[in-house]
C-alpha cells in the first residue's frame, strides 16, 4: 500500500504524517491524532456526526481522505474552545440543554458554528433547514436550534471568524 | 442552602460533550488492540454446507478468522432476560450461526486484524456455502409455514393468555360492539453511536476487562462470565460514555461474546465497533404487531369490555427482551380507563428477520395505537363525541390505588399507584384547543384537511425491585458518588448530584458522579423502564443519609467528644457555639490515620409498589389529499411525573421522546424484500427525523402528584412522551379525513401510504 505524505493544520497546531490514500480524513483524526470528538455515526455523509471545519466550510469527515486535507486548516470540536472556558455557541447548548447523549453534538456544533460565522443574524427558519443535515436521536431538535438562535448574536460581523 | 431538587441545573456531563472530551468506547485505544469485524448471513434463511476461511487467512495483517467450531463445543445460546411466554425458549440464539442462518445480519465469522481497514479486506474472501430455505417473512404465512426456523422447537409459534374479569360475558351482553383489525410496522430505536466493544484478557490475573457496558452491565457480566465459564469476579464491564440507548443498546448481543472470548483466545486486546449498516442488521428491531380487538360498549359509551389477540413477528430468535413488548401490549390495552373486563392472547412468530427487543415505550406505543384508535371509531358509530367518551371511562383520582390484574405473567398483581388522568387529559384539550377547533375537525382550510387527535394513556415505570449506591470520601475531603444505573444522555451526573447534594447539604460541585463500572459498586439492576430517577434516586437519598451518619460519627470521634452533637453546615461539622470546625478533608486523614475509609454503601429496595405515571397526548395535523402528506401543526404531551427533579431535562426527555414517537409513525420503517434482505439499512432510505421535520411540539408537566412508594415522590419521565403519539396522530389523520371515509388501521403514515388510504377508502 502506497504511503503519501500529509501536511496541514489541525486546531491551529501543523500536523504531518505518514498514510495510506484509503485512510478517512474522520479515522485519521479520530485514530491517527486522537482527535475523538469526531464522531462517526454512518460512514456515509448522512446523519452529520463527523462534521469538521475545512478552511472554513462545514464538511463531512467521513467522505474526505485525509490526503484530499493536504495544505488545508481543519479545525475539529476540540478547537472551537478558547482554553478551558466554553465557546458561546457551546455555552447556549449548555444553557438551553441541546444536548443528551451527546453523539451528535461535535458535528452540530461545527456545522452551527461555521454557518453562523457565514450567515451570523439566520430566521430559525434558516437555521432549521441548515442543520437539517445532522441528526440527533435524543433531543428533536427544539433546544438545539433554541440554543443556535441564542448563539448567534455572538457572531454578528464576525465573519472572518470561521477558521480562528 | 438552597435546595438543588426542582431546579432546572444545567447540565454537569455538558462540560466535557461538548469540548469532544467525552470518552465513547471507540474513543479508548489499549495498545496492541486489534480490530474484529463480523461476517454476517447475506441469506435470511439457509443451511450452511461449508464455510472456507483460508483465503481470509492469507490476507494482509490477519491474525485470525473464526467460525462456530472455534468458540467451544457447547456453544451457549444467550438467555432470556425476561420471560412471560411459556415455550419462547425453545428460539433462543447461539451468539454465531452453527448449522443454519435465519435471518440476514446473522453472524457467521469473525476476522480479526491488525487494523479494522485490513480486517474489512479480508471479510469478502471468506467463502460459504448455504443452502438456500424459503424465508418466513411474516406472522401469518408463520402459521402455515412448512419451513420451520427452529427444527427442535417443532413450532413457529408461542403464546400466552390473559385477562381480567369476564370479557365473554360482558360481550353476550352489551348492546354494541366492535371488531377491528390494527397493524404497526417495524421500526426501533437507532441511537447515533453505534454498538462497539474493547475486551482485553489478563492472562496473569485471568481476567477480561470489556468497555463499552451500558444499560445492564452487571447483568450482562454475570451472562458473560457463565458463557466464559469463568467466576463473575473475573468479568468486569467497564462504562463508558453511550451515545443514546433507547433500551436496544445494552443487552447481551452475541459480540457481547463473541469479541471477549476472542480476547482471551488471542491474548490480545479486541475491538469491534459495529458500522451503521449492521446496526440496522444485527440490533433488535421493534414494534411489528397486529391486533384483532374488539370493544363491548353501553350506549352511553361506557366501555364494558375489550378482548382481543396480538400478534408479534420477534423476527429469528428470542432475545433477552424479546417477549416484552408483546406482553406489556396486552397489559397496557385497557390503557388508562375502568375496563372491567378484558382478554388478550399473546402470540408470537419468528421470522426470518432480524430479532426483536425494547425500544422505549415497548409494547406500549403499539397498545395504545390499537386502543384509542377502536375508541375514536366506537365513539363516531355512538354519536358521542370522543372527547367526551374517553372522559367518562378514564380511571378517576378517587379509584387509586386501582388494580389493573395481573396482565403480566412475570409479574403479580399491578395497581395504578396514583394519578389524576381526567384533569391530565381536561389540561391536554385546552393546550391544544379542543373546542376553540371544533369547526375546523374533518375540514379543508386552503387545500389541507384539518384533524385533532387525542391519545391518554398510563405508564409504568421502575422496574426492578433494588438499586444501590455508594459514596466514598476522597482523600482530599472530595466525595465520590457511584450509582449503578448507566448513563445513555440523560443527565445522570446532574440529577444525582442534585439528589445527593441536597441530601448531605453540600453544593453539586463537591460530588463527583460515577456510572459504576462492575468494579466499583456491589451491584445494580440497570437502566431501563424509565427507571433511573426512581430507583437510583433514592438509593443516592438514602446512602446520603447513611454517608452523613458515618461523617458525623467520625466527626464527634475526631473532636474526642463522641457524645456531644456536632452541628454540620457549609461543608464542616461545628462543635455547639465553638468557631472551630472540622472539615471532610480533616476526617478523611483522620480516618486514614486510623487505616480507614468513609465507603459507604446503601440499597433502596421497591418490592411492591410501581409508579405509573399518566398523561394525553393531543395532536393537530393537516393533510394534504392530493399528495398525502401529513403536517404536526401542534402536538402537545401533558403529562405528571410525579415530583420533576430537574425540569430543563426532564422537557428534554418528553420532547425528544415526542419527535423520536413522530419519526416512527411517519418516516422510519424497517422494510423486507420477499428474500427476507432488509432494503432500509443506512440512513439514506431509513428516515430519521431531522430539524425541519417536527418543529411544532411542547411538552407540560402537572405537578399533580407525588408517587406515594418512594421518599422522592418521582415516577418514570423517560417514556411518557413517546407512547401515545402514534395513536394521537392515527386519530388525528383519521378526524382530518374522516369526510373521505379514511380511518387509519395501519401504520406508518408515509405521504404514499396515506394517499393510498385516501384512494382506497374513494374506490
Amino acid at each position: 500500500m502506497t504511503v503519501h505524505r500529509l501536511e496541514c493544520v489541525v486546531n491551529g497546531e501543523p500536523v504531518s504524517a505518514e498514510i495510506e490514500a484509503r485512510l478517512t480524513l474522520s479515522d485519521f483524526l479520530r485514530h491517527d491524532l486522537r482527535l475523538t470528538g469526531t464522531h462517526i455515526g454512518c460512514e456515509h455523509g448522512v446523519c452529520g456526526a463527523c462534521t469538521v471545519i475545512l478552511d472554513g466550510q462545514a464538511v463531512r469527515s467521513c467522505l474526505m481522505f485525509a490526503v484530499q486535507a493536504s495544505g488545508r486548516s481543519i479545525r475539529t470540536v476540540e478547537g472551537l474552545a478558547d482554553g478551558e472556558a466554553l465557546s458561546p455557541l457551546q455555552q447556549a447548548f449548555q444553557d438551553h440543554h441541546a444536548l443528551q447523549c451527546g453523539f451528535c453534538t461535535a458535528g452540530i456544533l461545527t456545522t452551527a458554528h461555521a454557518f453562523l460565522s457565514q450567515e451570523p443574524s439566520p430566521s430559525e427558519e434558516r437555521v432549521r433547514e441548515v442543520i437539517s443535515g445532522n441528526i440527533c436521536r435524543c433531543t428533536g431538535y427544539l433546544n438545539i436550534v433554541e440554543a443556535i438562535m441564542a448563539a448567534s448574536s455572538h457572531y454578528g460581523g464576525r465573519h472572518e471568524d470561521a477558521d480562528r | 442552602m438552597k435546595t438543588q431538587i426542582g431546579e432546572p441545573v444545567r447540565r454537569r456531563e455538558d462540560l466535557r460533550l461538548l469540548r469532544g472530551r467525552g470518552r465513547y468506547v471507540d474513543d479508548i485505544h489499549v495498545e496492541g488492540q486489534l480490530h474484529a469485524v463480523i461476517l454476517r448471513s447475506p441469506w435470511a434463511h439457509g443451511r450452511i454446507r461449508s464455510i472456507d476461511v483460508s483465503a481470509a487467512l492469507e490476507s494482509p495483517g490477519v491474525v485470525g478468522v473464526f467460525t462456530h467450531a472455534d468458540f467451544g463445543e457447547q456453544l451457549r445460546t444467550m438467555p432470556l432476560r425476561l420471560s412471560g411466554i411459556p415455550g419462547v425458549e425453545a428460539f433462543l440464539q447461539r451468539p454465531i450461526a452453527v448449522d443454519k442462518v435465519r435471518f440476514a445480519g446473522e453472524p457467521v465469522a469473525v476476522v480479526v486484524a491488525e487494523t479494522a481497514y485490513l480486517a474489512e479486506d479480508a471479510l469478502p474472501l471468506i467463502e460459504v456455502d448455504v443452502e438456500d430455505l424459503p424465508p418466513v417473512l411474516d406472522w401469518e404465512s408463520a402459521l402455515e409455514a412448512p419451513a420451520l426456523l427452529h427444527e427442535a422447537a417443532g413450532r413457529n409459534t408461542a403464546s400466552v393468555s390473559v385477562s381480567r374479569g369476564d370479557a365473554d360475558a360482558a360481550f353476550r351482553d352489551a348492546p354494541y360492539t366492535r371488531r377491528e383489525s390494527f397493524k404497526i410496522h417495524r421500526h426501533t430505536a437507532i441511537p447515533m453511536e453505534t454498538r462497539g466493544l474493547l475486551a482485553e484478557w489478563n492472562e496473569a490475573e485471568q481476567v477480561v476487562t470489556v468497555w463499552g457496558a451500558t444499560k445492564i452491565p452487571f447483568y450482562n457480566r454475570s451472562i458473560l462470565a457463565s458463557m466464559m465459564e469463568l467466576p463473575e469476579a473475573a468479568v468486569v464491564m467497564k462504562v463508558t460514555d453511550v451515545g443514546g440507548g433507547f433500551g436496544v443498546r445494552g443487552e447481551f448481543y452475541p459480540e457481547d461474546f463473541l469479541i471477549p472470548f476472542l480476547a482471551r483466545k488471542l491474548r490480545r486486546p479486541v475491538k469491534w465497533i459495529e458500522d451503521r449498516q449492521e446496526h440496522f442488521l444485527a440490533a433488535n428491531h421493534s414494534r411489528e404487531a397486529s391486533c384483532n380487538l374488539e370493544i363491548a360498549c353501553d350506549l352511553d359509551g361506557t366501555i364494558l369490555g375489550l378482548r382481543g389477540e396480538v400478534m408479534f413477528d420477534i423476527g429469528a430468535y428470542i432475545r433477552g427482551t424479546g417477549t416484552v413488548s408483546p406482553t406489556r401490549s396486552a397489559q397496557f390495552l385497557p390503557g388508562p380507563y375502568t375496563i372491567a373486563n378484558f382478554a388478550c392472547t399473546v402470540n408470537v412468530y419468528v421470522s426470518n428477520k432480524t430479532p426483536i427487543g425494547t425500544y422505549r415505550g415497548p409494547g406500549r406505543v403499539e397498545a395504545n395505537f390499537f386502543r384509542e384508535r377502536l375508541i375514536d371509531m366506537a365513539a363516531r358509530d355512538l354519536g358521542l363525541d370522543p372527547a367526551a367518551m374517553r372522559r367518562s371511562n378514564l380511571v378517576p383520582k378517587e379509584a387509586m390505588p386501582y388494580d389493573i390484574g395481573r396482565l403480566v405473567a412475570y409479574e403479580g398483581p399491578v395497581q395504578f399507584d396514583s394519578g389524576d388522568y381526567i384533569a391530565l387529559f381536561d389540561e391536554a384539550l385546552r393546550e391544544i384547543g379542543w373546542q376553540e377547533k371544533a369547526a375546523i375537525q374533518g375540514r379543508m382550510v386552503d387545500g389541507w384537511y384539518h384533524g385533532i387527535g387525542l391519545a391518554p394513556f398510563s405508564e409504568s415505570s421502575s422496574g426492578g425491585p433494588k438499586e444501590h449506591a455508594r459514596l466514598v470520601l476522597g482523600d482530599g475531603g472530595g466525595i465520590d458518588l457511584f450509582v449503578g444505573s448507566t448513563n445513555t444522555g440523560q443527565g445522570h451526573e446532574t440529577v444525582f448530584s442534585q439528589i445527593c447534594a441536597d441530601e448531605l447539604q453540600l453544593p453539586m460541585d463537591a460530588i463527583r458522579v460515577i456510572c459504576a463500572s462492575t468494579d466499583q459498586l456491589v451491584d445494580s439492576i440497570g437502566t431501563f423502564h424509565s427507571r433511573s430517577a426512581m430507583m437510583a434516586g433514592n438509593a443516592v437519598r438514602i446512602t446520603g443519609g447513611s454517608f452523613r451518619k458515618a461523617i458525623e460519627a467520625l466527626a464527634a470521634d475526631y473532636l474526642g467528644r463522641p457524645n456531644v452533637p456536632v452541628e454540620w453546615r457549609d461543608g464542616a461539622f461545628f462543635r455547639n457555639g465553638e468557631p472551630q470546625s472540622v472539615t471532610l478533608a480533616d476526617l478523611a486523614r483522620f480516618a486514614a490515620e486510623r487505616g480507614e475509609k468513609v465507603d459507604v454503601t446503601d440499597v433502596f429496595l421497591n418490592e411492591t409498589l410501581k409508579p405509573f405515571s399518566g398523561g394525553t397526548h393531543a395532536v393537530h395535523v393537516a393533510v394534504d389529499p392530493r399528495t398525502g402528506r401529513v403536517k404536526v401543526l401542534d402536538c402537545i404531551a401533558v403529562e405528571d411525573i410525579g415530583k420533576v427533579l430537574n425540569p430543563l431535562l426532564a422537557h428534554g426527555q418528553a420532547l425528544g421522546a415526542m419527535v423520536q414517537g413522530l419519526g416512527g409513525v411517519m418516516l422510519e420503517h424497517l422494510q423486507y424484500n420477499e428474500e427476507g434482505q432488509l432494503l432500509t439499512a443506512s440512513f439514506a432510505d431509513y428516515l430519521m427525523p431531522t430539524a425541519t421535520d417536527f418543529p411544532n411540539v411542547r411538552s407540560k408537566f402537572m405537578d399533580l402528584d407525588r408517587a406515594p412508594g418512594n421518599p422522592l415522590g418521582v415516577k418514570g419521565g423517560g417514556e411518557g412522551g413517546i407512547v401515545a403519539i402514534a395513536a394521537a396522530v392515527a386519530n388525528a389523520v383519521s378526524a382530518a379525513l374522516a369526510p373521505l371515509g379514511v380511518e387509519v388501521r395501519e401504520l406508518p403514515l408515509t405521504p404514499s401510504r396515506v394517499w393510498k388510504m385516501i384512494r382506497d377508502a374513494q374506490a
